[in-house]
């Protein structure tokens, strides 16, 4: 092997810190120890390849998934996936899940007293495409009350997955709707110190996707770590 | 043009309904060749409960240390069946299982083979980012030499090293999110 490119680290503040005390559930699962920095080998820069054939309509359109139309507002989201240096992200992975219109997840641990839908499971996936752009059709989710303090609510919000090109570009992270009253109030939201990182996360209202008569759309673009410029020494 | 990476979220309790299609507990197919091994073990966190809601993800090379992906270029051959990702939910005790192959050393930082190893993501509610660590193998005569676990505090290295346990061809390698005997993970 010659010379390898390693991806380049967050931008300080632009992360959350693995205990975050007004998250409760960080508290018993935050590591304690500091993180040991280990230079990017072959082993971190490269990742799964998932091949385009996995994807049929019913995976990035979660109204379809069943007989009957889910109850709620039908609502398009799309957005690109780039990397820090601005190219796409080509082919690669989008993995979404969510709650249905009342706030509840089909999961047999969410005991939240709202009805759940037997037309919406809330989950998909795609490929973005050349571009980099992805697209789902869905349900916007609903606010849900949690335990983490009294009268705790989360914003409504899907949750997102990426791969991107290696082990080390890979991403979880959860997509809010602008105007949220909640969203200030949320400590999930909040984990990021960084405010324009964390104001990111939310995603903007997009006649472009706005299909008439049919659903609102919402645009929501992920940036994923970018390849150092300067190669590593890598025999 | 530079752009700042996305923040991370947490998977929060409920990942399994978005990720089950994908789960994956035999990483090798048929006919992958290698020494196939069955590594369990369990996540628990600082009170040293188990953690029934986490999701752990291996990436590795085959037996001959390539990994299926274009920029590994190492002359060396791909298979068909083997992609080398895995997906694990733990279940109601904090325990998962899977099965593979031992891969093979692949280039290290320094020019020297790593010794074999898997790489290792860990989501959970409550972890905000990913863990990430790595699963070594026993009695590997490589493991003294690699670069990586030579970073980590002789004392730590243990948690790094899965176990031998009484079947044979398995292993045991545990997590430990916090406290006593803490896995060591990696910034990356």
């Amino acid at each position: 092997m010659g010379k390898i490119s390693g991806y380049r680290r967050p931008f300080p503040g632009t992360q959350p810190n693995f205990l975050h005390p007004s998250y409760v559930s960080s508290i018993k699962r935050a590591p304690k120890k500091p993180l040991i920095y280990v230079p990017h080998t072959l082993t971190e820069v490269t990742g799964p390849v998932f091949e385009r054939k996995i994807v049929d309509v019913k995976a990035f359109d979660l109204t379809k998934q069943h007989s009957g139309e889910p109850v709620g507002e039908r609502i398009v989201v799309t957005g690109r996936v780039l990397d820090e240096n601005g190219r796409p992200v080509r082919d690669t992975l989008v993995e979404i899940w969510q709650a249905n219109a009342a706030g509840r997840y089909l999961h047999k641990r969410d005991q939240h007293d709202a009805p759940l839908d037997p037309n919406f499971s809330g989950c998909g996936h795609t490929m973005t495409d050349s571009e980099g752009r992805y697209r789902f059709v869905t349900i916007r989710p609903g606010e849900y009350p949690w335990g983490n303090h009294h009268n705790a609510w989360r914003p409504a919000h899907i949750h997102f997955s990426l791969f991107g090109p290696a082990f080390a570009t890979r991403l979880v992270t959860q997509m809010y709707f602008p105007g949220d009253p909640l969203i200030p109030y949320d400590p999930i939201f909040k984990c990021t110190a960084d405010e324009k990182a964390r104001n990111r996360l939310i995603s903007q209202f997009d006649w472009e996707s706005t299909v008439p008569v049919q659903a609102l759309g919402y645009r929501f673009d992920i940036v994923l770590g970018g390849r150092e410029e300067t190669p590593m020494e890598h025999k | 043009m530079s752009l700042q990476a996305s923040t991370s979220q947490t998977v929060g309790p409920f990942f399994i309904i978005g990720c089950t299609w994908l789960n994956r507990n035999e990483i090798a197919g048929e006919g992958v060749a290698g020494e196939r091994v069955t590594i369990e073990g369990r996540v628990v966190d600082g009170d040293g409960k188990p953690v029934p809601d986490a999701l752990v993800e291996i990436w590795q090379a085959n037996s001959q240390g390539k990994y299926a992906h274009p920029d590994d270029t190492q002359n060396k051959a791909t298979e068909p069946n083997f992609q080398g990702f895995g997906r694990i939910p733990t279940d109601d005790d904090g325990k998962f299982r899977f099965t593979t192959v031992k891969p093979g050393p692949v280039p290290g930082p320094d020019g020297k083979p790593q010794a074999p190893h898997l790489a290792v993501s860990v989501f959970a509610r409550g972890l905000l980012r990913r863990l990430v660590t790595r699963i070594y193998f026993p009695d590997e005569s490589g493991n003294s030499e690699d670069y990586v676990l030579n970073l980590v505090e002789p004392e730590r290295r243990g948690t790094l090293i899965a176990k031998k346990i009484a079947k044979p061809g398995w292993l045991e390698w545990n997590v430990v999110l916090q406290g006593d005997g803490e896995t060591v993970f990696f910034d990356v």
